[in-house]
């Protein structure tokens, strides 16, 4: 597996677009992993919440906690034949919604871990099988073959890849791709805006709503707002109160 | 051995949307009472507008009380009944009423005398033979004078229909006189829901705005609803919801009669040899309390209020505190509200700010509104159009067999559809029938080793039939408001947890098939009082909340006027 986690790196870098690897990065940050994400996503993002600085907030790369390389590239694509983005527009992909599975799978969705790690070697099998590679190195159409096969229950020879495990890789992608960024998913807003979903707000004006997805996107996390912050709030006790309108 | 607090005149099990009410009627009357709340108090930081965490994963009620006490279901004797899913019970001061919708409805007339209502108007043969269905002990008039303190107390809005009888356009035509308006008028409508109401009117039926224990307006210390979607199972950011925890409690608090103590776990109510109740033992942290009062409100959610009731056995209950009859967890049932019509729509409708308590309402085929002389059932349906729409549920949205459920079809399938499409909500006249009942599960324990409650119930075919019926009518309304795809649910089987969850406890004269009296008071322990839906004998076409609390209301009061005779 060492090529495929040099080749996920590579990918990993090819999707940001910089030539940063995720080691320099953290070397740079002084950071690691879960102080990463941390620092990314909760008490740096409330102090943060101008529009401008909202895409650069987000780190270029992050670490998995629980999926190992082999286990988040093989997610990462099947999750992108889910919701792909060769329309051209940011799919799970770009919404990182991998993050998100692998920041719940060590919490509130950790009762899925097993299934996870069962579902997603077997797909590196059944592709090395079919074409010799991981199965993030398949053709999508040879992907989207197999995810098929698996919605219908009919994948003899790895019964652990059936429609029970598509739904749940479905429905997770889904919260990913949709979910406040605070999560590790919707990265950049791209899930929102490709729902026409014109973002969490304090408060909606009966014109406000009237505009539906014209109204201009909030781009806050719900985690943006001071109101919604654990953090010690000098005179706020009705938090969001003077928040609205 | 407990340790032994100081005596006090009440104590409430319970601090939601039952005990939160009926603590101010006691305290106003000199009473001095405690409240024991197995949750803490949360404020308004703790609501954020977070779909993954107040829908997906099921915060704030997946505290660790309930969280481990999730009840068992099975459809019937059958079947073994397993765990699964949440549990529709909240611990927190406030209870459910932090996070409910709160539609805050009157029940209709009807649903007081449905048995002697259908015998006179079709003959007592159309009562289904499997039900236990009984009439209330009293009348909706005679509820009404709690039903308006309820609703001044707390602050809802909504449109009055029939004030003292004389009818009013733009409130429920077919709702008991009420004495007043609400204190506040109705939720603002929306595009949606004028269009919903238009078509309604083409069909020549009556839509107005249903009720919400939120505020349309600012009322007392507490503004207006802001409208930012997010009060499903969420908290209100900004207490504009009514919630006990943010009205009668606090109310009651000033008067410093009332100690709410947090985090108490109730174990077991604990009676005397002449079968009266002399106090409650609760779990603190690791330390057993006893509380000694003269009289116990048990005001739980239903499944916990028959659970305590069978955990409390002693040598006068042997099979639970007033028990003897073999009632507790009897005339069970859980609202039907599942077998949704989804509509798809040829334009965007504007729904991503919606409550779900901002709809319209059609009660033209609920309870008795309609002559079901030809029809093969009793009762009926509420239909709901409303808007509430967030980003992951939109995701989620049926894909009417049009497209695949994956891949890019559907992905510019959701992208274009997203806010095209609407859920119905139709709550059903649901009734009590033997073989649907409570008990405490064999096998399945919670973390203390005491068994969580097992639910026994489906629907039978009068369910079944209003489901199919009240189908129609919703899919008639949707098409009249263009909607150009249609899907039905499955019409329902089995029961299961539901937050609408009654009976257990029920209320009415007979003691040999009921478990309290008239006013909320156990036959066999006269100083327990009961409060919640668990002694309703039947649900009606609407959220139960505002009746319980009536009802509730209406126990503590009774409780204050014959405090010598029940307590003394």
């Amino acid at each position: 597996m060492d090529n495929n986690k040099k080749n996920c790196i590579a990918q990993n870098q090819s999707q940001e677009g910089g030539g940063l690897s995720r080691r320099d990065l953290l070397k740079g940050a002084g950071l690691t992993g879960a102080a990463l994400i941390a620092a990314g996503s909760g008490a740096a993002m409330a102090q943060t919440p101008s529009l401008q600085a909202a895409p650069s907030r987000i780190p270029v790369a992050e670490a998995f906690e629980t999926l190992t390389s082999a286990e988040s590239a093989a997610l990462d694509a099947f999750a992108s034949r889910i919701i792909p983005s060769d329309d051209g527009t940011p799919g799970a992909r770009e919404a990182r919604a991998v993050h998100f599975i692998d920041r719940g799978l060590t919490g509130a969705m950790a009762v899925s871990r097993d299934q996870y790690a069962v579902g997603l070697a077997a797909l590196d099998s059944l592709a090395m099988e079919r074409g010799g590679v991981a199965f993030s190195f398949l053709s999508a159409s040879e992907q989207d073959a197999i995810i098929e096969a698996m919605t219908q229950n009919a994948i003899a020879a790895y019964p652990m890849l059936n429609a029970g495990f598509f739904n749940t890789v479905r429905t997770h992608t889904i919260e990913g791709t949709f979910s406040d960024p605070y999560y590790g998913g919707n990265r950049d807003f791209v899930g929102w805006a490709l729902l026409g979903y014109p973002g969490v707000r304090i408060a909606s004006s009966a014109d406000d709503v009237s505009q539906g997805s014209a109204l201009a996107p909030s781009r806050q996390s719900a985690y943006d707002m001071p109101a919604y912050t654990k953090d010690p709030v000098a005179g706020v006790q009705s938090g969001g109160a003077n928040h609205g309108h | 051995m407990a340790t032994e607090m100081p005596r006090t005149d009440v104590v409430v099990i319970g601090l939601g949307a039952v005990g939160g009410v009926a603590v101010l009627p006691l305290v106003n009357a000199g009473l001095n009472v405690i409240g024991l709340e197995a949750g803490g108090w949360m404020g308004t930081r703790d609501f954020a507008p977070d779909e993954i965490r107040n829908n997906i994963r099921d915060w704030p009620q997946a505290v660790p009380k309930a969280k481990n006490e999730i009840p068992t279901t099975r459809a019937n004797i059958n079947f073994e009944a397993v765990q699964g899913g949440g549990h529709p019970m909240m611990n927190g001061v406030g209870g459910t009423s932090l996070h409910y919708w709160a539609q805050s409805w009157r029940l209709n007339p009807w649903d007081f005398k449905t048995v002697s209502e259908t015998t006179r108007r079709y003959g007592a043969n159309r009562i289904p033979e499997d039900s236990t269905v009984e009439d209330w002990p009293f009348s909706y008039e005679d509820l009404e004078p709690f039903y308006d303190r309820v609703e001044y107390a707390l602050g809802v809005s909504g449109n009055a229909g029939n004030i003292q009888g004389t009818l009013h356009a733009g409130g429920n035509q077919f709702e008991g006189p009420r004495s007043r308006s609400y204190p506040m008028p109705g939720l603002r409508s929306s595009g949606f829901t004028d269009m919903m109401g238009e078509a309604a009117r083409t069909l020549g039926w009556h839509p107005f705005q249903g009720p919400a224990a939120i505020n349309s307006e600012v009322y007392g210390d507490r503004p207006g609803c802001f409208y930012h979607g997010f009060c499903d199972r969420g908290g209100c950011h900004v207490a504009a919801k009514s919630s006990t925890a943010v009205t009668t409690i606090p109310e009651a608090l000033k008067s410093g009669r009332l100690k709410v103590v947090t985090h108490a776990r109730v174990l077991r109510i604990v009676n005397n040899a002449d079968g009266r109740v002399t106090g409650v033992e609760y779990l603190s942290g690791n330390q057993v309390m006893f509380q000694p009062a003269d009289a116990v409100l048990l005001a739980s959610h239903t499944y916990e209020n028959s659970r305590l009731l069978l955990l409390s056995r002693s040598k006068e209950f042997p099979e639970g505190l007033a028990n003897n009859s073999g009632q507790v967890g009897q005339h069970y049932l859980s609202h039907h509200q599942g077998a949704p019509v989804i509509a798809l729509f040829p334009k965007n409708l504007n729904n991503w700010y919606g409550l779900p308590a901002q709809g319209v309402a059609i009660d033209e085929w609920a309870d008795d509104n309609f002559d079901h002389g030809d029809l093969d059932f009793i009762g009926g349906g509420n239909l709901w159009a409303h808007t509430d729409r967030k980003p992951i549920s939109a995701a989620k949205m049926s894909t009417f067999d049009l497209v695949p459920n994956w891949g890019a079809k559907w992905k510019a399938f959701i992208s274009e559809n997203a806010d095209r499409t609407n859920a119905s909500y139709i709550q059903k006249t649901t009734l009590p029938y033997r073989g649907n009942y409570l008990d405490l599960d064999p096998l399945v324990k919670d973390r203390l080793g005491l068994p969580v409650i097992r639910i026994t119930a489906e629907y039978r075919q009068n369910e079944l039939r209003i489901a199919a019926f009240t189908q129609d009518r919703m899919e008639e309304w949707y098409r009249a408001a263009g909607a150009v795809q249609i899907i039905r649910a499955p019409l329902g089987s089995a029961m299961g947890t539901s937050t609408h969850a009654y009976g257990g406890t029920r209320m009415g004269d007979d003691p040999a098939t009921n478990v309290t009296d008239r006013f909320g008071f156990a036959h066999e322990a006269p100083n327990l009082g009961i409060l919640g839906a668990s002694v309703m004998g039947t649900s009606g076409s609407r959220n139960p909340t505002l009746t319980a609390q009536a009802l509730a209301w209406r126990t503590a009061e009774h409780l204050v006027a014959n405090w010598e005779s029940i307590a003394g």
